[in-house]
């Protein structure tokens, strides 16, 4: 054996010990549980305005009872990042005793059952981001587990005004309560911002407990929602078992765009007269209509438009209102009620009658 | 811990006067929502008939 092949040998044998010991103490791929953690997928848009809790960014959410907001997808972000999630405050509003304001990603029980909750085996997770904000203090991070009413909440703290600050907080596993293992809401991560004091004025849960609500957001000291102009932003979120934060897992914007479309995909026209769908009248006022998926649906998903119609033979046909039949792996199928009356048995295509129009499918959380 | 503006809910029927979807009006866009309890709008409307806060009309 030459010099040479012993060295490549030996460096082989090393790299792989390295491998070993990665896959023992985790996967080395996939590790994040969190999809869009880099907030860099928006199908819906980059802004909205709201007083009630909305999806913005491709799986995360505003979870809120109070105040006026804007949630938009920035592009300011930390180093190695495009974009980030903000939310600011647009009407001030002091948290009344049942108030929160919150950010929250939810997760299906079939991706968590690598935790092992319930068991002698449950295992810690560590979840890793980056936050900036102008309200320097104490906020808390919540592990909910939906299916069995329990939680665990850890503090964090934003020291400096305006700048990119990394957190880590690791949660130990639970050895009660084990999560369904289906394709419905399980897990959840909760970002209090703001929070009243139904909510503070216990001890925080710092260990896993029955849900009490004076005990999830005790120690806050942010009130986000007093000021106008007040603001949060967040990106790099991961998610992953054990007790050590890995670096970022980044995917490619495919990637998360198709892994987004499990629970939203949102289908624009960008000029009119654009074929979006097509189907066949079933009836004098109904059109049977397949929306294709572009990825398969976690569940039957919420049907919205906006601004198409029927066409057959160069003429367009306004529809009033959509009626959800069920789904396949393929898509959604509904019937479209038309206006006006339509030829039975006939084959229609829908059609964009703007540059705006859309078709929503929302299987979200 | 949520909050969904629902402003309107109707059942839909098919052919056969079967309930099969629910045309609602929530954060101000109309949708079609099925009779999926996986589906967060339906859970949510339930959760609000439950406590008193939404009727679902019947299907005209």
């Amino acid at each position: 054996m030459s010099k040479q092949t012993e060295l490549v040998g030996l460096a082989r044998t090393t790299n792989l010990d390295e491998v070993n010991a990665a896959y023992s103490a985790g996967a080395l791929s996939n590790r994040n549980l969190i999809i869009n953690g880099a907030m860099q997928v928006a199908q819906r848009g980059t802004s909205v305005s709201s007083t009630f809790s909305n999806y913005l960014v491709d799986r995360f959410t505003t979870s809120t009872t109070m105040t006026t907001y804007t949630y938009s997808q920035s592009t300011d972000a930390p180093s190695g990042f495009s974009n980030s999630s903000k939310v600011e405050v647009t009407t001030a509003e002091v948290a009344a005793a049942s108030d929160f304001m919150s950010f929250v990603y939810n997760l299906e029980g079939q991706d968590l059952q690598r935790l092992a909750k319930g068991t002698a085996s449950a295992e810690s997770v560590t979840v890793s981001f980056w936050v900036k904000s102008n309200v320097t203090g104490t906020y808390i991070l919540e592990f909910d587990d939906n299916d069995n009413s329990r939680n665990i909440n850890k503090s964090y703290t934003v020291d400096v005004s305006g700048d990119w600050e990394y957190k880590t907080i690791t949660f130990e596993g639970d050895t009660s309560g084990v999560f369904d293992n289906d394709n419905q809401l399980s897990g959840l991560l909760r970002w209090f911002w703001d929070a009243g004091t139904n909510f503070t004025t216990g001890t925080l849960a710092t260990s896993w407990e029955a849900t009490n609500n004076v005990n999830r957001a005790t120690g806050i000291t942010g009130t986000f929602g007093d000021t106008i102009g007040n603001y949060f932003q967040i990106t790099g979120v991961q998610l992953e078992v054990g007790d050590t934060a890995t670096p970022f897992e980044h995917r490619s914007y495919g990637q998360e765009l198709a892994l987004c479309q499990r629970y939203y995909e949102r289908h624009n026209a960008t000029a009119t007269g654009v074929r979006m769908a097509a189907g066949n009248a079933n009836g004098a006022n109904s059109l049977t209509t397949i929306f294709p998926f572009l990825t398969p649906k976690r569940a039957t998903p919420t049907l919205s438009y906006n601004n198409i119609v029927a066409r057959q033979g160069g003429s367009n046909t306004t529809i009033s209102s959509a009626n959800v039949i069920g789904k396949s792996d393929a898509g959604l199928t509904a019937d479209l009620l038309t206006a006006t009356t339509i030829v039975t048995g006939g084959g229609y295509h829908i059609r964009a009658s703007s540059s705006s129009s859309y078709i929503e499918l929302d299987s979200e959380l | 811990m949520n909050n969904m503006n629902i402003t309107a809910a109707q059942y839909v029927t098919d052919m056969d006067g079967n309930n099969t979807a629910i045309q609602a009006t929530i954060d101000g866009i109309e949708m079609s929502v099925p009779l999926d309890p996986a589906n967060r709008h339906y859970a949510e409307i339930l959760k609000q008939v439950a406590a008193g806060t939404l009727t679902i009309q019947e299907a005209t």
